[in-house]
């Protein structure tokens, strides 16, 4: 197997006494998209800030195309962020409204000093142009830009470098309807393009759908489940994403249905059980808590393993 | 006779860069008991229209005039401040979007609710705070005498966006409009909210407008929609045809665009360029710069909202009106 373009293992962050992330283990193979997927509070995006190294760990590892980045230094780290950068979702924050879009765009250039200043101004117009803005977009400021324009140029800002890691927290999000599929489509097409691979942070199961080779759904700063996309839309096992599936709104009126909603304590007592012998791996068993077992198809699901069905 | 009547609404606002026109000439009407759901993107006027009829602006800078703005039968125009107050909570109530800055955080949400109340109905403080306990039940707030005497930063935002609904029930409004009241929530806590708004809509027999950016809750939740791009209605109909056969270039392109509806990586259809500037609108249809059929004529002609099918409404000159069955 190759080495992954970016992995977590056993990742953990405390806060005080809660764990918002923990002991997460997640892996985005090079050349694809992987899609962190919960509600507030899961720990996606902690888990985000953890892989970028923009927040320490409590425990566990990060590597960055098999190197471990867990414990350099910020200095020591420089280099690596050309190679991993960050989308976030409110675009309007992430830019600063005092530079030009030229500016802001070619301001990775300047700190990691490649180029004349000239070479920066014309590699930032070049990426203005890849992202699809005009080029004479350099000289505007973030304010004259829509939603969906501005998270164009923080695409643009994010890959000047040539980054082979994207991370991308809800990047959609803050985008209206007909503008989400323009972002949605810009990130396939560069990823494509580039051979990105993509940690894609969001609560949007329909852009999940469209974009993402896999999905890790998180519960209460765990991993509940992991499966090729396809596999988590026709045949999820956890109770948790069942629920977030079914919750997802119709778009034909005529499929209107009540739905049954489950408590937090509900989805915890259905965690599905399994007997050793339909695992291939036998991991631990008989143990009270639930864990992440291997079913066939590259599919994960946390569960309890146990010898005989406990009541 | 009509709950709401709108007609040739306009709403504009003053401001330094010139006259913001967020309303240009928006007309429908709600039945009792009827759900209309008004879907449109940012800066298409969705959430004016509403709070025009209410007489929610301030004016100035707002401007609003019409041929017809009724709500309950009362003239929202022509009304004095006296009756406008008397119509908000008993014809319509409304819910936000954002209820962690609709409640006022010092006050206990029992004190909130029981205030609403005493200010529309006769009623004492202890009988208001009673009613506040039975209509937090309503909204399926379990431990409801507890909840009462809570803060609102005790609670979680669906937990509160419940209390906004409680609050709205409250003088048994004759519609209820909501505002993007799921957008803030988790998925699964919008489905409740949703499913939830539909049960007292039905067990009342109140009206509902539903105002949204979101195809998927207006799939889930009316009978009747009002398309809304830049300040005009573009299309009206019954929800299933408009998801079934929209008639509108725009509607069309909005429901294709939705990412997710079918299993694969895939390119999504998206709508080019960028909804329409209020301060500067353009001339014609207002989606021309957009529209794939767009013509020449599109650039001059506003098009009217005109009966293209039976009891259908588009505002699009490339939609030719069919035979209307007699």
């Amino acid at each position: 197997m190759t080495t992954p373009a970016l992995e977590l293992r056993q990742i953990t962050k405390r806060f005080g006494d809660m764990a918002a992330v923990d002991r997460v283990d997640l892996v985005v193979p090079r050349n694809s998209v992987v899609a962190l997927v919960g509600e507030s509070g899961s720990g996606k995006t902690t888990t985000g800030l953890l892989a970028l190294r923009l927040l320490g760990s409590t425990s566990g590892q990060v590597l960055l195309e098999g190197e471990d980045i867990t414990h350099l230094s910020q200095t020591k780290l420089k280099p690596y962020r050309r190679r991993m950068q960050v989308v976030f979702q409110d675009s309007y924050a992430s830019l600063d409204p005092m530079m030009t879009l030229g500016e802001i765009v070619g301001e990775p250039l300047g700190i990691h000093g490649i180029g004349s200043r000239a070479e920066r101004r014309e590699q930032s117009q070049a990426w203005l142009e890849k992202v699809g803005l005009d080029g004479s977009y350099a000289n505007r400021y973030p304010h004259e830009l829509s939603g969906g324009q501005r998270q164009r140029v923080s695409v643009a800002r994010a890959l000047i470098l040539g980054a082979s890691i994207l991370v991308a927290d809800e990047p959609t999000s803050a985008l209206d309807v007909s503008v989400k599929a323009q972002i949605v489509n810009l990130l396939q097409g560069l990823q494509a393009d580039m051979g990105l691979s993509m940690l894609f942070i969001s609560h949007d199961l329909s852009v999940v759908r469209s974009l993402a080779d896999e999905v890790v759904v998180m519960l209460r700063g765990r991993v509940v489940e992991r499966a090729p996309t396809d596999r988590i839309f026709a045949n999820a096992q956890h109770p948790y994403t069942k629920a977030l599936l079914d919750a997802v709104p119709t778009i034909n009126p005529r499929a209107r249905r009540r739905r049954t909603f489950l408590s937090r304590d509900e989805i915890a007592a259905r965690t599905p059980r399994f007997h050793p012998s339909e695992l291939d791996a036998v991991p631990l068993i008989d143990t009270a808590e639930p864990q992440l077992v291997a079913l066939a198809g590259d599919h994960f699901v946390e569960a309890i393993v146990a010898e005989r069905s406990v009541p | 006779m009509a709950l709401v009547e709108i007609d040739d609404l306009h709403v504009s606002f003053s401001q330094y860069e010139g006259l913001v026109q967020a309303v240009r000439g928006v007309s429908f009407s709600l039945e009792p008991g009827e759900s209309l759901g008004i879907v449109g993107e940012s800066g298409s006027g969705k959430s004016v229209t509403c709070s025009a009829l209410l007489r929610l602006l301030r004016e100035p800078p707002a401007k609003i005039t019409a041929n017809t703005l009724h709500l309950g039968g009362h003239d929202m125009l022509a009304a004095r401040p006296r009756e406008i107050s008397a119509v908000r909570g008993r014809v319509a109530a409304m819910v936000f979007q954002d209820p962690m800055t609709s409640l006022d955080p010092v006050f206990t949400i029992g004190h909130q609710i029981a205030e609403t109340i005493t200010a529309h109905r006769p009623v004492s403080k202890d009988e208001a705070l009673q009613r506040a306990v039975a209509l937090l039940k309503r909204v399926e707030i379990k431990n409801a005498e507890a909840v009462v005497r809570y803060y609102p930063h005790q609670l979680s935002g669906g937990m509160l966006q419940r209390v906004m609904i409680a609050m709205a029930l409250s003088c048994e409004p004759q519609v209820l409009i909501a505002d993007e009241p799921t957008t803030a929530l988790d998925v699964t806590i919008q489905a409740q909210i949703l499913q939830l708004i539909k049960d007292i809509q039905i067990e009342t027999g109140m009206g509902l407008i539903m105002i949204t950016h979101d195809l998927g809750v207006i799939a889930e939740t009316v009978d009747r929609v009002v398309v809304l791009y830049g300040g005009k209605v573009m299309e009206t109909g019954p929800v299933e045809q408009i998801f079934e056969a929209p008639l509108h270039p725009y509607t069309r392109a909005l429901l294709n665009s939705i990412p997710g509806q079918t299993a694969g990586k895939q390119r999504l259809v998206e709508i080019p360029g960028a909804s329409p500037n209020p301060a500067h609108p353009p001339a014609g249809c207002p989606f021309h710069p957009r529209c794939p059929m767009a013509i020449a004529e599109c650039h001059r002609v506003t098009p009217p909202l005109e009966e293209k099918r039976d009891g259908r409404l588009a505002a699009c000159i490339r939609v030719e009106p069919a035979m209307v069955a007699a």
